[in-house]
């Protein structure tokens, strides 16, 4: 007779949540007559996020003393809870931003948008709180299945289908990589459970066996290609670019959260014996990102493309928080997190106001004048610029010395140089931005609206943008409470 | 409200202000007169702490201290030394006239320019007072945002390049300092200025002293000046050279001589060559301008030169006089850069080869052009001789060739100044002087005079900060027991 475990139901409340929100979508595809369909999805996943959000606050505040639950499979701790609370709130902006932006010509699809946002984000948040290799392995395949599809969701635009298609050949390779790894490191240690892998390799002296380092360098490539960290990023770009643009921006921020929490657990859980191995794996990977993410998006004149190389560059600084791996590290993630998700977030959104405006990409080029048109998205994309560059008009500022000081805290001095003199390169290109948004006269340029007259009004993208806006800013005012929320959720993992 | 809450007051007044501006729908004309009287209101609460400061005090006055980031030891640090509070009133005294200026001519786009430079009016006062490396370290930065905003949008036909080059410059600079901030602050356990230790790491205070040669600049870190200072529109050029270069000259003496005694003593050589380099070069630099602006910025790096030549000289009468002469000279720019402006809105230019005459039909412009040239060139008896007397003095007590140098340049000081009088107000009447052109308006009398009426009266009684900088009358000892 099969014992089925004992569930503990509230904690995984959030993904049950997200997940019915997400039935509930898609049942409207059928159910909801098309003009209302619109409204309906988009209320169903706001209202789904914003339930997630309870939940997860909840539990946040529930979970004080972190443990398993279910046969060991999740962890109900703050540091899952931390994360979720986060991806809840990208995806509640995202819903927001969906609203106005998924194209109107697809509104036959756009409950399926809706229920795969749901969907995705409800992987992400099982994914940040996967207790074994086996279930981390599914919530990766779970989420990154939506994903795929909601890249190649305006299935009769050409870029949209190839960065789908794109993302999901060379995410099968990554999730491939992160199969193979686990299975390899199930080999050496007979245990799929994170802790009962670094308590066998810890009772059995495995450290340091050639079966087990092969292992987590594979699961490290796996997850290097989910947070695109160079050299593992080929796919970023193209992705980000093809990708419809409220997609880009949920892809940025979420899968990064997911991608970094879960690295970040996995690693100091299950193979702490190997932390010489991966803290220096990391900080080379955070180098090579720091330089190909900087130096490429030096030359992009497309401002999504350039974002997405941004992107691997803030992997890069991320991951020097990572290869700290001390608590301090733990901290400086989670905070860097926070703030980053906000800006790239509510600068792609940004990206596509423009976007719809001018019915094409948008380059640097095109980009002229817009500050002074639309000012409020035109000083919120300031804010964020300045803040992905470290300049202290946002949580950005805090963040970067954070990682910095985690680093130096490591002992790495070198890594502060390098981030430094990779924050100096990339300053060149987030103030091309400004430049071509404030100092350039649009008349000259002969940019003008697809459809003339004045943009339109979008009063939902507004709201997220400034949601955006408030996270970045206000944590840089709030640094006190947002790093004891991280040092509650640092507090659950072993060190 | 108690009487330490002020000092936050002098930063979050303006930037509130800045905010309620771009927020606000308000008119051309309430945007301008609402940041006008903000910018005054700064000046009246600078006046009421003035009359407050305790100069023969020891320690830190009008602090406040509140935690920032707990596990990394920053603090929400501000407070006032004598000299930080000198700092503070040539910032407001500056800003209001520059702010003025930009009201007076009618800056297209009222709300965003009006915000700027209020914004930048709090960074820079936060600068001076910010008692954390941290929060020093963030409005340092703070500062150079609008100031990039300002130029690039309503700057000269070179300013995207004259942007690029200014942001990167000095963000070099500042990225090192921070890398050096991190590893003094994490050593010490603490990034409080008040009660970090000193160090005796040369590489920390390298990366300190990077940016502030470029903030000041100094020889050979000026690349950035010309362009930025031509580019600007002219209140900014004015408050860049006016003040946000002092903010590197004011990082030198707050903490890398504070802070690094061993280091200071071992690089002093280095450090009073590349001042003295500034100095010369600077000045030679500015005999050969041909154009007003080039005059004043070349001079403010010979200034800047000069001072950090005080600071470094490590003697009392360096440090005193170098205090004095960061804010007569910052005054000083300020007023010709404005000068320049009103000249240029006249004449449409700059140059000298097209001006010339100007002082025929125009007393006001030409008597007040005249008297800042004569202080700034260091007539004895103006506030600008006072300092740089204290200067050389000092200088001289470290090495006499230093004063050589130094009294070399004075002579110099006095060439460019004069060509620039004569090329503007004299010699024959330039292509672009019309009759028509008129003299100062009251508007611009009522910025730059007051502006004057102070450097006459700082010439009157030069005492009154180079006696009131330093608790006691020992800089030295204050700056070794790191002004406790």
């Amino acid at each position: 007779m099969i014992h089925t475990p004992h569930v503990d139901w509230f904690a995984i409340s959030t993904i049950l949540v997200l997940l019915g929100a997400s039935f509930v979508a898609l049942l409207g595809a059928v159910l909801v007559p098309a003009r209302a369909r619109r409204a309906f999805a988009a209320s169903v996943s706001a209202l789904g996020f914003v339930g997630g959000l309870v939940t997860s606050i909840w539990l946040y505040v529930d979970s004080a003393n972190g443990h398993l639950v279910i046969s060991g499979a999740f962890y109900r701790d703050r540091w899952t809870m931390l994360s979720q609370i986060i991806l809840c709130g990208i995806g509640f902006a995202t819903s927001l931003v969906a609203v106005e932006h998924v194209a109107r010509p697809r509104d036959e699809h756009i409950s399926e948008f809706f229920a795969l946002l749901l969907a995705s984000t409800a992987g992400m948040t099982f994914f940040v709180g996967s207790g074994n290799l086996m279930v981390m392995f599914l919530a990766l395949e779970w989420f990154s299945i939506a994903l795929y599809v909601m890249c190649a969701i305006d299935y009769d635009v050409e870029g949209s289908l190839e960065a789908g298609l794109k993302y999901l050949i060379i995410g099968s390779f990554g999730s491939a990589a992160l199969l193979f790894g686990s299975a390899l490191v199930y080999g050496a240690t007979g245990r799929i459970g994170f802790a009962d892998i670094a308590h066998v390799v810890g009772s059995r002296g495995l450290a340091g066996d050639a079966l087990l380092v092969l292992g987590l360098a594979m699961i490290i490539a796996g997850l290097g290609f989910k947070s695109s960290a160079a050299p593992f990023h080929m796919w970023t770009p193209d992705v980000y670019e093809g990708a419809p643009t409220t997609v880009t921006a949920f892809m940025s921020a979420a899968t990064k959260v997911a991608a970094f929490a879960l690295a970040f657990r996995l690693l100091r859980t299950a193979f702490p014996q190997e932390e010489h191995l991966w803290s220096w794996a990391f900080a080379g990977i955070a180098v090579a990102s720091l330089a190909i993410g900087n130096l490429a998006a030096l030359v992009q004149r497309n401002v999504k493309r350039m974002l997405a190389y941004s992107s691997i560059s803030h992997a890069g600084f991320l991951l020097i928080g990572l290869s700290a791996g001390s608590a301090l590290g733990g901290r400086a993630l989670m905070y860097y997190l926070i703030v980053y998700a906000a800006m790239a977030f509510g600068s792609f959104a940004v990206l596509a106001a423009r976007e719809r405006e001018l019915g094409e990409a948008v380059t640097l080029d095109n980009l002229a004048g817009f500050g002074w048109e639309r000012p409020f998205l035109g000083v919120a994309m300031w804010f964020f610029l300045f803040g992905f560059a470290g300049l202290p008009l946002g949580g950005g500022f805090v963040a970067k010395f954070y990682v910095l000081a985690a680093a130096y805290r490591h002992g790495w001095a070198w890594l502060v140089i390098v981030g430094v003199i990779a924050t100096l390169v990339s300053l060149y290109y987030y103030l091309a931005v400004v430049r071509a948004m404030y100092m350039r006269p649009s008349a000259e340029l002969h940019v003008a609206p697809v459809r003339g007259g004045s943009p339109p009004r979008e009063p939902l993208l507004h709201v997220a943008v400034g949601l955006a806006l408030a996270v970045s800013v206000g944590s840089l005012f709030a640094v006190g409470p947002v790093i004891d929320l991280a040092k509650h959720a640092v507090n659950a993992l072993p060190f | 409200m108690t009487a330490s809450s002020f000092t936050s007051l002098l930063i979050w007044l303006p930037i509130g202000a800045a905010i309620a501006v771009w927020v606000l729908p308000l008119s051309r004309y309430a945007t301008g007169a609402l940041a006008v009287l903000v910018s005054l209101l700064e000046v009246g609460i600078w006046i009421e702490q003035l009359t407050r400061f305790h100069f023969s005090q020891h320690g830190l006055q009008f602090a406040q201290k509140t935690t920032w980031i707990k596990d990394l030891h920053v603090s929400y640090h501000v407070g006032e030394y004598g000299f930080s509070l000198w700092l503070v009133g040539l910032t407001v005294v500056a800003m209001a006239a520059c702010i003025g200026y930009g009201f007076w001519v009618g800056r297209d786009r009222p709300r965003a320019y009006f915000g700027l430079m209020l914004f930048l009016t709090g960074a820079t006062v936060g600068v001076f007072v910010s008692q954390d490396l941290l929060l020093f370290y963030a409005f340092f930065e703070a500062m150079l945002i609008p100031l990039y905003v300002l130029i690039g949008v309503w700057g000269g036909p070179g300013r995207l390049g004259a942007t690029v080059k200014f942001v990167l410059y000095t963000m070099t600079g500042s990225l090192f300092m921070l890398a050096a901030l991190i590893v003094y602050g994490l050593k010490a356990g603490t990034f409080d200025l008040v009660d970090g230790p000193t160090s005796v790491s040369r590489w920390i205070f390298l990366g300190f002293m990077l940016a502030f040669v470029i903030k000041s600049p100094l020889f050979p870190f000026h690349g950035w000046l010309p362009d930025a200072y031509r580019q600007a529109p002219p209140e900014v050029a004015a408050v860049l050279s006016g003040v946000i270069a002092k903010a590197g000259l004011y990082g030198m003496l707050r903490i890398a001589i504070t802070k690094f005694p061993e280091p200071t003593s071992y690089y002093r050589t280095l450090v009073l060559a590349l001042a003295a380099s500034a100095l010369v070069y600077g000045s030679l630099l500015a005999f050969r301008a041909p154009d007003f602006r080039g005059v004043v910025a070349y001079s403010s790096m010979a200034q800047s030169g000069l001072i950090a030549l005080g600071l470094f000289s490590g003697t009392n009468l360096g440090y005193d006089g170098a205090v004095l002469q960061i804010v007569a000279h910052g005054l000083v720019s300020t007023a010709l850069f404005l000068i320049a402006g009103t000249v240029e809105r006249r004449t449409t230019t700059d140059q000298f080869s097209l001006l010339g005459g100007m002082a025929k039909g125009r007393p006001a412009l030409a008597t007040l052009l005249v008297t800042l040239g004569v202080i700034s060139l260091a007539v004895p008896g103006s506030a600008l001789f006072a300092g740089e007397f204290l200067i050389l003095a000092g200088a001289f007590q470290r090495h006499w060739w230093w004063a050589v140098i130094g009294g070399g340049a004075i002579v110099l000081a006095a060439m460019y100044m004069l060509r620039l009088i004569s090329a503007v107000l004299h010699q024959a009447r330039g292509s672009t002087v019309s009759d028509e052109a008129l003299d100062l308006r009251p508007g611009e009398l009522a910025l730059v005079v007051p502006l004057v009426a102070v450097l006459l009266t700082l010439s009157a009684w030069p005492a009154a900060i180079s006696h009131h900088s330093f608790a006691g009358d020992q800089p030295t000892q204050q700056v070794e027991t790191q002004f406790k």
